[in-house]
């Protein structure tokens, strides 16, 4: 979806402040929000794809409230929206009648070192990959109303092949519930001035992570 | 009164609940609910929490620059597969998947972004601070990088190419840090203490500052 989510390239949102203050977390209800959302990945009741799609959706005066209220307004809605608690136990703060059984069990502090690195979004490859390092490839010039991962500022520009990873969940399909569909995920590097136009630095390359259906032959 | 309100209490100076904003109660009403319904228990969540405040952080990936500095085949094996050859420096000896380490030369200088949402090496460098995480950054880093370079106050030569990596699927990314001159001789250890997190992301260009660390 075109949301507002998909910055890359925008105008507007002023200088980059780069003091920290504060600890990793600028609250305590902020480290809660950030783990409870592992528990309900690690536990099986959504997946990640779902969860950034979650985001996106959320309306644009939402989203961009604080990062972690983003977070919470997901959270909320996921719950509901996956079966796993109700609008009225949300709002009375209690749980009101039994949960469903999460597909990987309840999560307990033994989870905890086993969750805490990536998990791996290799799948077996499904049909040999068409490209190859040093192809020219175009970003097709599409606008699917659901989550993709193919940001506005690239499409239909022509980039090269960098780099060729296997394939991957794609993350279009198991956002809306329709399945891993393994697809050939490659690097594609473009030049600054194709992207951005002529007067644009010279120097720069921009790379994205670029999903087979993603891309056409250029 | 639960363990979990005893903690509460305690983390806010004896405030009462009614006490709490809005968008607390709404954090302590998901979590027990959790709780309650039996997905998970409140020493599992605290125990995350610990984890990413004092565990998996910088100091993490830090060690891996030096440790690449000193040690030129543990640099090619974490140029080639970096999940693989980082592992023992990750928490309980493991990387996660899907980690490409990136290096800076003279000819090149790379700078990681998300611009759909705030993918981050979690991995090697915690949770990803505030600027990344920024609309200004993720707006701008792919447009114009040496404007947002300045803003952290670092300069990159007007010949040196400008790679900027938008992590747009599971690929995560590392910036390897060019080593800093004046470094000769240094231990693994002092050379560690002298990698910012911004200089693994990309918006820090790392020099010796005063004196040689202990």
């Amino acid at each position: 979806m075109n949301g507002i989510h998909d910055m890359g390239g925008m105008d507007g949102f002023g200088p980059v402040d780069p003091v920290e203050t504060g600890g990793v977390f600028h609250a305590e209800w902020e480290g809660k929000v950030m783990a409870v959302s592992r528990v309900m990945g690690a536990i099986g009741a959504w997946n990640i794809d779902q969860a950034r799609y979650g985001i996106e959706k959320l309306p644009p005066q939402l989203y961009l409230k604080s990062y972690y209220r983003r977070w919470l307004e997901r959270f909320e809605r996921a719950l509901v929206d996956y079966g796993y608690a109700e609008a009225d136990e949300i709002a009375a703060g209690h749980s009101l009648r039994p949960g469903r059984t999460p597909p990987r069990g309840k999560f307990t502090l033994a989870d905890v070192e086993r969750t805490s690195h990536r998990g791996t979004y290799t799948r077996p490859e499904v049909a040999p990959a068409k490209f190859a390092e040093g192809d020219r490839v175009l970003a097709r010039n599409m606008h699917p109303k659901t989550h993709t991962r193919l940001p506005r500022y690239v499409r239909g520009h022509v980039g090269v092949v960098e780099r060729v990873h296997g394939c991957h969940v794609l993350p279009d399909t198991a956002a809306i519930g329709q399945g891993e569909n393994p697809q050939w995920l490659y690097t594609v590097q473009f030049d600054g001035r194709d992207l951005w136009g002529q007067d644009a630095d010279p120097t720069v390359k921009v790379s994205v992570e670029a999903f087979e259906p993603y891309l056409e032959r250029a | 009164m639960t363990a979990h309100d005893a903690h509460d209490h305690h983390g806010h100076d004896h405030e009462e609940a009614s006490e709490l904003s809005e968008t607390e109660l709404r954090v302590r009403a998901i979590q027990t609910i959790l709780v309650e319904k039996g997905y998970t228990d409140a020493a599992a969540v605290d125990a995350i929490v610990e984890a990413y405040e004092t565990k998996i952080g910088p100091h993490i990936g830090a060690r891996i620059v030096a440790r690449a500095w000193t040690d030129p085949e543990f640099r090619q094996a974490l140029l080639t597969d970096a999940s693989k050859a980082a592992a023992p420096f990750g928490y309980q000896g493991k990387i996660g998947d899907h980690l490409v380490v990136v290096e800076n030369t003279p000819k090149r200088h790379n700078m990681v972004v998300c611009t759909l949402c705030s993918c981050y090496p979690w991995d090697v460098l915690g949770l990803p601070p505030v600027w990344y995480k920024s609309f200004a950054y993720r707006s701008r880093a792919v447009k114009e990088p040496r404007a947002v370079l300045a803003e952290f106050g670092v300069t990159v030569p007007s010949d040196t190419a400008i790679h900027v990596w938008d992590s747009t699927a599971e690929v995560r990314y590392m910036v390897l840090p060019e080593r800093p001159s004046g470094t000769e001789g240094w231990t693994e250890e002092q050379l560690a203490a002298l990698v910012t997190r911004d200089s693994m992301v990309g918006t820090d260009v790392l020099r010796v500052r005063g004196n040689i660390p202990a």
